[in-house]
């Protein structure tokens, strides 16, 4: 079969729609566009029905009932769902989230809101204390200095208004070994009296590596304490259930699993029960927990998503792997100093992130423009910072710089994988024709003994 | 975010692609930018005594703008005197290339890269006890 370019490879940023999923949704933008809150007319009740079936499908490939989804806008939502909800509704037990620093930007930028709203919360009671002491008013310019004058850190008035504060929460982000997976000792030891929630993702969307939730989930339990995963890349990946898993919160997509954009889920345990105070408010839709029409023909196509991810789930795990294998293998066949990040034995079957030294990763992109893939250097973001997943594993900045994900999805085939590594050889190797660091490095140069201009 | 044509072109067939013998009295040789930021830039220059570029050589580890803002630069410079190349400034090679906000630190770097590698030049004079190099004809080859 002739080659189609460009090739997609980037199927953790999203995948394709699938057809079969495509055709399911297509009769509910026409002829059943009907409210699924509608209770009193046929077009309402055929979305509704329509839904169900939706959250059944759903519920099934994560070994759920159907009664524990709770429909959102997409996992970001879910996060923030999961994390802020949680948080505010367990208020009176404890005010602290376990995390990990190689989590999703959603998870790691709420829990950021999270730590930011209790430390404006501190600073306004040191503000009424300082007020009290000094008997004036008191601008929050002159908190830093006054807080110190008055010794506030040994204040015991302060510390018991502080003890009282429930807004917000206190983050505790957890490094992950160099494989990238959760060091459990430190898990456990990390959990306090005052922790109510664990979030720690299924897979990674850099590296691709798996977390042993099973086992994370077992000790969430005993310590009662709520267990949160970003599921997002790894449900209809690997095999996953909640019940396994002994997981409270799940956060789901439909667009990572070859539905559509614009729709995902938050699996909330009902037994024993997972409560969460809501993000929005109105109609009161998803047992209180997500207000907001449905969104009827994105959940029907994330519905027959879940359910094609669950029936071919097996077959396609297996063809994803032997990809895998085959670009991997053929890559180290054909070039030398390129190394596998995170872990090769805990990942996603269709998940390959490489660094190719002395090669930066937005030009060897550009070089290799017929295949979407994605890289961890700064040039591809706005920070200009290298890949903060890549960083939390303790590899180099130049080495983050010179990183590529690959992706494989439902749709690759042989051919493709095959053209990509004689593609990937031909350009590494060029761009390290070109590269100073290379000729350096190959005249025996330590690159690390020369005092650069950092700019 | 898409490459202006300059850029891909530069990319694609990138001149001066090279080494020259740092050894060499005549050869100034540039090394800028730092692998944890993601690029370095190597810039040789070959110098004549009368201070005119005769030939320049780069090589670049960085990104598609790196790349280009080095391939740009060692076109430019050729044939000029060093008086004159020093006086190349980013912003006339953000220009040309029409960088993006994003891309302007590429374009620092090749101007960086040019005045580094003719101090090496001039360094290596002094070491020999010469003076530095000044261009004594006027220079008509202009890019």
């Amino acid at each position: 079969m002739a080659l189609k370019f460009p090739i997609y490879m980037d199927n953790h940023a999203t995948t394709p729609t699938d057809p079969r999923v495509v055709e399911a949704m297509r009769p509910y933008f026409e002829e059943s566009f009907g409210n699924a809150a509608s209770r009193n007319h046929a077009f309402g009740w055929t979305a509704e029905a329509a839904v169900d079936k939706a959250r059944k499908q759903i519920a099934a490939l994560i070994g759920a009932s159907d009664k524990e989804i709770v429909f959102t806008s997409g996992a970001t939502e879910s996060n923030n769902l999961a994390l802020k909800g949680v948080l505010e509704f367990y208020k009176d037990k404890g005010d602290h989230i376990i995390t990990l620093t190689t989590e999703h930007k959603a998870i790691l930028d709420t829990c950021k809101r999270l730590e930011r709203q209790r430390q404006e919360r501190i600073d306004e009671l040191k503000l009424q204390r300082l007020m009290e002491l000094t008997g004036r008013d008191v601008s929050t310019d002159e908190l830093a200095t006054l807080e110190i004058k008055h010794d506030l850190e040994h204040d015991a008035l302060l510390a018991r208004w502080v003890d009282k504060v429930r807004v917000g929460a206190r983050v505790t982000y957890l490094n992950p070994k160099k494989d990238g997976l959760v060091d459990l000792e430190e898990l456990a030891a990390a959990i306090t009296d005052r922790t109510v929630l664990v979030s720690i993702m299924l897979a990674n969307n850099e590296i691709g590596v798996v977390q042993p939730v099973a086992a994370i989930g077992k000790l969430c339990r005993e310590r009662g304490v709520l267990f949160h995963t970003d599921a997002v890349q790894g449900a209809g990946k690997v095999p996953f259930s909640v019940e396994d898993a002994k997981v409270d919160l799940v956060s789901l997509s439909a667009h990572k699993m070859y539905g559509p954009k614009g729709v995902g889920a938050l699996y909330v345990r009902r037994k024993p029960r997972v409560r969460l105070a809501p993000l929005l408010d109105g109609g009161g839709h998803e047992r209180g927990m997500r207000s907001g029409t449905l969104n009827v023909s994105g959940i029907v196509g994330f519905g027959k998503a879940a359910e094609l991810a669950q029936a071919e789930m097996a077959a396609e795990a297996k063809k994803l792997e032997a990809l895998r294998e085959r670009l991997w293998k053929g890559l180290q066949a054909k070039l030398d100093l390129i190394v596998l990040n995170g872990s090769h034995e805990h990942r996603l079957p269709g998940n390959l992130n490489v660094s190719f030294s002395y090669v930066e990763g937005e030009a060897l992109m550009m070089k290799i423009k017929d295949v979407a893939v994605s890289s961890g250097s700064a040039c591809t973001s706005a920070s200009l910072e290298p890949s903060y997943v890549l960083r939390a594993l303790g590899i180099e900045e130049d080495m983050a710089h010179s990183s590529i994900r690959f992706g494989l999805g439902r749709f690759n085939t042989e051919e493709e994988v095959d053209f990509v590594i004689d593609l990937m050889a031909r350009s590494v190797s060029a761009l390290r024709e070109m590269s100073p660091l290379y000729e350096m490095a190959k005249e025996g140069i330590d690159l690390k003994s020369i005092a650069w201009t950092a700019h | 975010m898409a490459y202006s044509e300059k850029v891909i072109e530069h990319f694609e067939h990138s001149r001066n692609v090279g080494t020259l013998d740092k050894e060499d009295p005549n050869v100034g040789t540039g090394l800028v930018g730092a692998p944890a930021c993601g690029d370095v830039m190597r810039l040789q220059l070959k110098i004549g005594d009368d201070g005119v570029i005769q030939d320049a050589k780069f090589k670049t580890f960085g990104c598609g703008s790196a790349i280009a803002s080095s391939s740009l630069v060692t076109e430019w410079v050729k044939g000029k005197s060093i008086d004159d190349a020093v006086k190349i400034t980013n912003k006339e090679i953000a220009q040309e290339l029409s960088l993006p906000p994003v891309k302007i630190h590429c374009s620092v770097l090749a101007e960086d890269a040019i005045k580094a590698a003719i101090k090496d030049f001039q360094d290596k004079r002094a070491k020999r006890g010469q003076a530095p190099a000044v261009t004594t004809q006027p220079v008509t080859t202009t890019p």
